[in-house]
């Protein structure tokens, strides 16, 4: 009846994960209770959780991200704490269990915190510097991050369910076939990964779609946005690397439930296959979560100095450059084993080359910056912060590119160091200065700045404290995943980083008090003119928070830097008095179809993970017959007469024309 | 405020790459078909994945049979025939839904699903013959592979075919409505693009194989 | 989505779409596509079974062959063309077969160097036992 599921899954006998999903499954009991008491469910369903509206699913990606952070980060703080007591001794975690958190804490951080944090500030931001209404496919949209969410829930739930991977956060095989993994732990990963991987593909899609085919009159490919650009490359890669990943789980899969033998040591499977296929996804994975974090970086400095963004062309070319040649560098992450030289040799270049754009793009924000009227916000310590981090992980990572060297550091806590230092310092530095700098156009008031600033200098200097000691400890010839270790030179440099992590801790408490402060004084804080930064681009051309159809008129652009220039004019003509040509909008209709699909994809997950089939086919059936539901509704769309649009926008009319007459 | 002065509206100087302004966004037919387009594509490079592994893995019978004992290339003909010929059909059923045509559609769109019943039935016996013989997926990777990618091709069709009924349904209920023809345009475009993918399959699996 | 006036794009067109071309044409454009695909496809598996040619030569004719005839389903079912309406539908298309070529190409040259350079799995299997 049960499949595999009984209840002995339940790890009763293990402290840490029976109190840390006791804490948790509390504090969501609390938040629903709150919800229902308090009444706010018919908001939250009506507002958020149906809604197809491109701000609210990229905020609600956000907010995913940020929690998903804190279990992630909890599982690091954890094997931190780990490696630095297990010198000659067995520290406080088993091994199965050790094994687990960093197969979780590397799988959490990938798939369910930079992933949904990126999509989310490209879904919020895009469509507005776009200039135009909402995305390509709202409703497929609320579809993706519902999927997104299905699968972050499935790994949270083998915490009190089963067990989770201990495989690492790409599951090798033989290791993960099922005659090494026999447990559920694999499957956790693969399905919940093969779920959140079709939210992502439908997320991709509609940002490619969006972008190409979505712009206002006269935004012009070479008039977008730089955002915009690496968002289009971003998900560009998003559509053609995503693929290879389900294909690879499958066929993984396939060989853990039926018995195939695509990865395994026996009748002729090949596990070196597996390495091959997973990395031609990997690597380009590691662009789609870097390139909008470039993309917002470009923004950020740009608008942050005061001046457009320096070699922008050559900026545009190095992006596709990027989206291009990350697909003819992937065998780097297996240098050492067992290709020839000149195969080595071949894609040790190539990886070096890929650095080239991206040393392009460093010099174009130096140039941005150089003879600028440089604000330090907090976005902008962000920028700043990014590019000397980024500059050593890259540095590194060409180093490790050299296959000689890589044989020396491969699996070493170097390479650890290494993609730490260009995910942390470029990614999540990356979406904490989107997430600073755009807050304020999601919700309508800005963040606290000296709180923020508390929490940049604790991350930067945590992280420096954290990993620094890592390369050097990687180079003493510590190898990554241990669990304890003999090595009396090694401790130091671990109890240092173990140090480091408390430190990022101590930023990370500094974000949450930020975010508490500034709900707290959100009416000092608030942004009445929906351009608080100066901004060059068109989302600070409307309301902040936007109206539900974003700009009341779409906007006209002419050239680059649209927003600015309808500044400028607007300075030297004066503002116009005339009210603008107000028509009746038509938005998309808000669709429980997301949330429903999702309901019935972690039904059908969960089922598939214990085997038990009668749900799994209860889970398929629902599925399609709630998209043959959606595909029979007959009103898709509703109408916003004009004359409503006129009054909601009066209230941004007014304050620009405050703003631009200078009396703010 | 003297930065001002300095913002123009064509910081970059690309006033001359461009001559004509962007015409704004496209519609929703255009939108919609590019929209699947692009997730055609994805699939296709998901495909390309399992021709990789069959690629690969096509040596390693673990002393199992090979494809050249395996293969009955008769079937996969009259499977190829049903495939070239649902695509005409298929055609002909986007221009009678162009033109409004209810009885010529349904018509069309009966016989297409019919030819991809019979692909499917010729599938499925091929897959049980070759169980019965003892050269079922788990004998050797080669199998695995095969199996795996010709069953991707047929689990496609299968979904297409399940698309497909869906579709005539909505007409028979709401007419040849603007938002039911986009469907159909993309129905029609994933279902011309299984057949090329059939085109790769036959190809680089039957008759390359039936010849080592 | 939009309340411009959604007037037609001479730019654009949606993948799988026409334009204005009459009835007769259009019937006519699928009995070409399907008789030349299957010209195509007899001929395919008329070389794969023939004594007649050059042996080593039937692997490459059936691969050009298949690249002809998924050309023909492009161009005749599917109308991409090479109009400037169809830029993106055609760019898309070549970074999509850029790819698929990446993976395929770098899978087998990776995997048959790897094959070289190591012994395959089940025979260290066997050292071991």
């Amino acid at each position: 009846m049960f499949g595999k599921l009984s209840w002995s899954a339940i790890p009763i006998d293990q402290p840490i994960p029976m109190i840390t999903s006791g804490v948790v499954a509390l504090v969501i009991l609390s938040v629903l209770a709150w919800v229902v008491l308090a009444g706010h469910l018919p908001y939250l369903w009506r507002e958020w959780i149906t809604s197809v509206d491109h701000k609210r699913i990229g905020v609600m990606y956000t907010l995913l991200a940020l929690v998903m952070l804190l279990r992630g980060f909890a599982d690091a703080l954890m094997m931190r704490g780990q490696q630095a007591v297990a010198f000659q001794a067995q520290g406080y975690l088993p091994p199965e269990h050790y094994n687990q958190i960093f197969s979780a804490h590397g799988t959490i951080m990938i798939f369910f915190v930079a992933m949904p944090f990126v999509i989310g500030l490209m879904n919020l931001v895009v469509p507005l510097q776009l200039g135009v209404r909402d995305v390509a496919f709202p409703t497929l949209n609320s579809v993706g991050f519902w999927l997104t969410a299905t699968g972050a829930l499935l790994v949270n739930i083998s915490l009190v369910v089963g067990e989770f991977a201990r495989t690492g956060w790409l599951p090798y095989p033989p290791l993960s076939e099922l005659t090494y993994s026999p447990g559920v732990g694999v499957d956790y990963y693969l399905w919940s990964l093969q779920i959140s991987g079709i939210g992502t593909l439908v997320a991709g899609i509609n940002l490619v779609t969006t972008v190409l085919k979505l712009r206002t009159k006269g935004m012009n490919y070479l008039r977008m946005p730089m955002f915009c650009w690496t968002t289009l490359a971003s998900n560009l890669l998003i559509v053609a690397a995503f693929p290879i990943l389900t294909a690879t789980l499958a066929m993984l899969i396939l060989d853990r439930y039926f018995g195939f033998h695509f990865f395994t040591n026996e009748a002729g499977g090949n596990v070196m296959m597996f390495m091959n296929l997973i990395w031609a996804w990997g690597h380009p994975e590691v662009y789609i979560l870097v390139l909008p974090a470039f993309g917002i970086f470009s923004e950020v400095v740009s608008t942050f100095s005061g001046k457009p963004l320096f070699g922008y062309r050559s900026m545009v070319l190095a992006t596709m450059a990027i989206c291009v040649i990350s697909f003819m560098v992937w065998l780097h992450h297996f240098f050492t084993m067992g290709a020839g030289p000149n195969v080595n040799a071949i894609f040790g270049i190539a990886s070096m080359i890929i650095a080239v754009p991206t040393g392009v793009k460093i010099y174009n924000w130096l140039f941005t910056m150089y003879l600028g009227r440089v604000r330090f916000t907090t976005p902008m310590l962000w920028a700043i912060g990014f590019m000397v981090t980024f500059l050593i992980g890259g540095l590194t990572g060409v180093l490790v590119a050299v296959p000689p060297a890589d044989f020396l550091l491969h699996n070493s806590l170097f390479l650890v160091a290494h993609f730490h230092n260009v995910i942390i310092g470029g990614v999540l530095f990356g979406a904490f200065a989107g997430y600073t700098y755009w807050f304020s156009k999601a919700f309508g008031f800005r963040l606290h700045e000296g709180l923020g600033k508390a929490a940049f200098w604790c991350w930067l200097i945590g992280f420096y404290v954290a990993f620094m000691p890592l390369y050097a400890v990687g180079l003493l010839g510590m190898t990554r995943r241990m669990q304890h270790y003999d090595v009396p030179e090694w401790r130091p440099w671990l109890l240092v980083a173990a140090v480091g992590a408390l430190i990022i801790f101590a930023g990370i408490v500094f974000q949450i008090l930020q975010l508490v402060v500034s709900i707290r004084h959100r009416v000092e804080l608030r942004d009445r003119t929906g351009d608080p930064w100066d901004g060059r681009s068109l989302e600070w051309a409307t309301a902040s928070p936007p109206p539900v159809f974003n700009f009341a008129v779409t906007p006209v652009v002419s050239g680059a830097d649209a927003y600015w220039a309808m500044k400028v004019r607007a300075r030297r003509d004066g503002a116009s008095d005339q009210s603008p040509d107000y028509k009746d909008i038509e938005m998309p209709r808000n669709s429980p179809t997301g949330f429903v699909c999702a309901f019935f994809a972690t039904v059908m997950g969960f089922a598939l993970i214990w085997h038990i089939w009668w749900m799994v086919a209860a889970g398929m059936v629902g599925a399609f017959a709630t998209f043959v539901v959606f595909a029979w509704r007959d009103h898709d769309e509703y109408v916003i007469p004009a004359a409503d649009v006129a009054r909601i926008d009066q209230v941004n009319v007014d304050a620009r024309r405050a703003l631009m007459s200078g009396a703010v | 405020m003297s930065t001002i002065v300095l913002g123009h509206a064509d910081p970059h100087h690309l006033g001359g790459l461009h001559a004509a302004d962007h015409a704004g966004p496209a519609s929703k037919r255009i939108v919609t078909g590019y929209g699947f387009w692009i997730f055609l594509l994805s699939d296709i490079v998901m495909f390309s994945c399992f021709f990789a592994a069959y690629a690969v893995l096509s040596g390693q019978t673990a002393d199992g049979p090979k494809g050249s004992e395996l293969f009955d290339l008769r079937s996969v003909a009259a499977e190829t025939g049903c495939l070239l010929l649902s695509s005409f059909t298929c055609g002909l059923a986007s221009i009678a839904a162009d033109v409004r045509e209810k009885t010529l559609f349904q018509l069309a769109m009966a016989l297409t699903c019919a030819l991809g019943l019979a692909f499917l039935s010729l599938e499925v016996r091929e897959f049980a013959s070759l169980v019965a013989r003892g050269a079922g997926p788990t004998r050797s990777a080669f199998l695995s592979a095969f199996f795996t990618l010709v069953g991707c091709h047929g689990l496609h069709v299968s979904a297409g075919v399940l698309w497909l009924l869906t579709m005539m349904a909505q007409v028979i209920a709401k007419g040849f409505r603007a938002d039911i023809q986009r469907r159909l345009l993309c129905f029609a475009l994933f279902w011309h693009a299984l057949d090329i993918i059939w085109v790769a399959l036959f190809s680089v699996v039957y008759l390359l194989g039936a010849g080592q | 989505m939009s309340d411009l006036p959604l007037e037609p794009h001479a730019t654009d067109v949606a993948p799988g779409d026409e334009g204005e071309i009459q009835i007769r044409a259009r019937i006519l454009g699928y009995v070409v596509g399907l008789g030349i695909a299957i010209v195509l496809t007899i001929t395919s598996f008329f070389i794969a079974g023939t004594d007649l040619v050059w042996q080593p030569s039937i692997p490459v004719a059936i691969v050009v062959l298949a690249i002809a005839q998924m050309g023909v389903h492009l161009v005749f079912f599917l109308h991409i063309t090479t109009g400037p309406d169809n830029t993106n539908n055609v760019m898309a298309l070549a970074f999509g077969v850029l790819i698929v070529f990446l993976v395929i190409g770098g899978s087998l040259w990776i995997m048959s160097n790897l094959n070289q350079n190591m012994m395959p799995m089940d025979q260290i299997m066997q050292m071991q036992r």
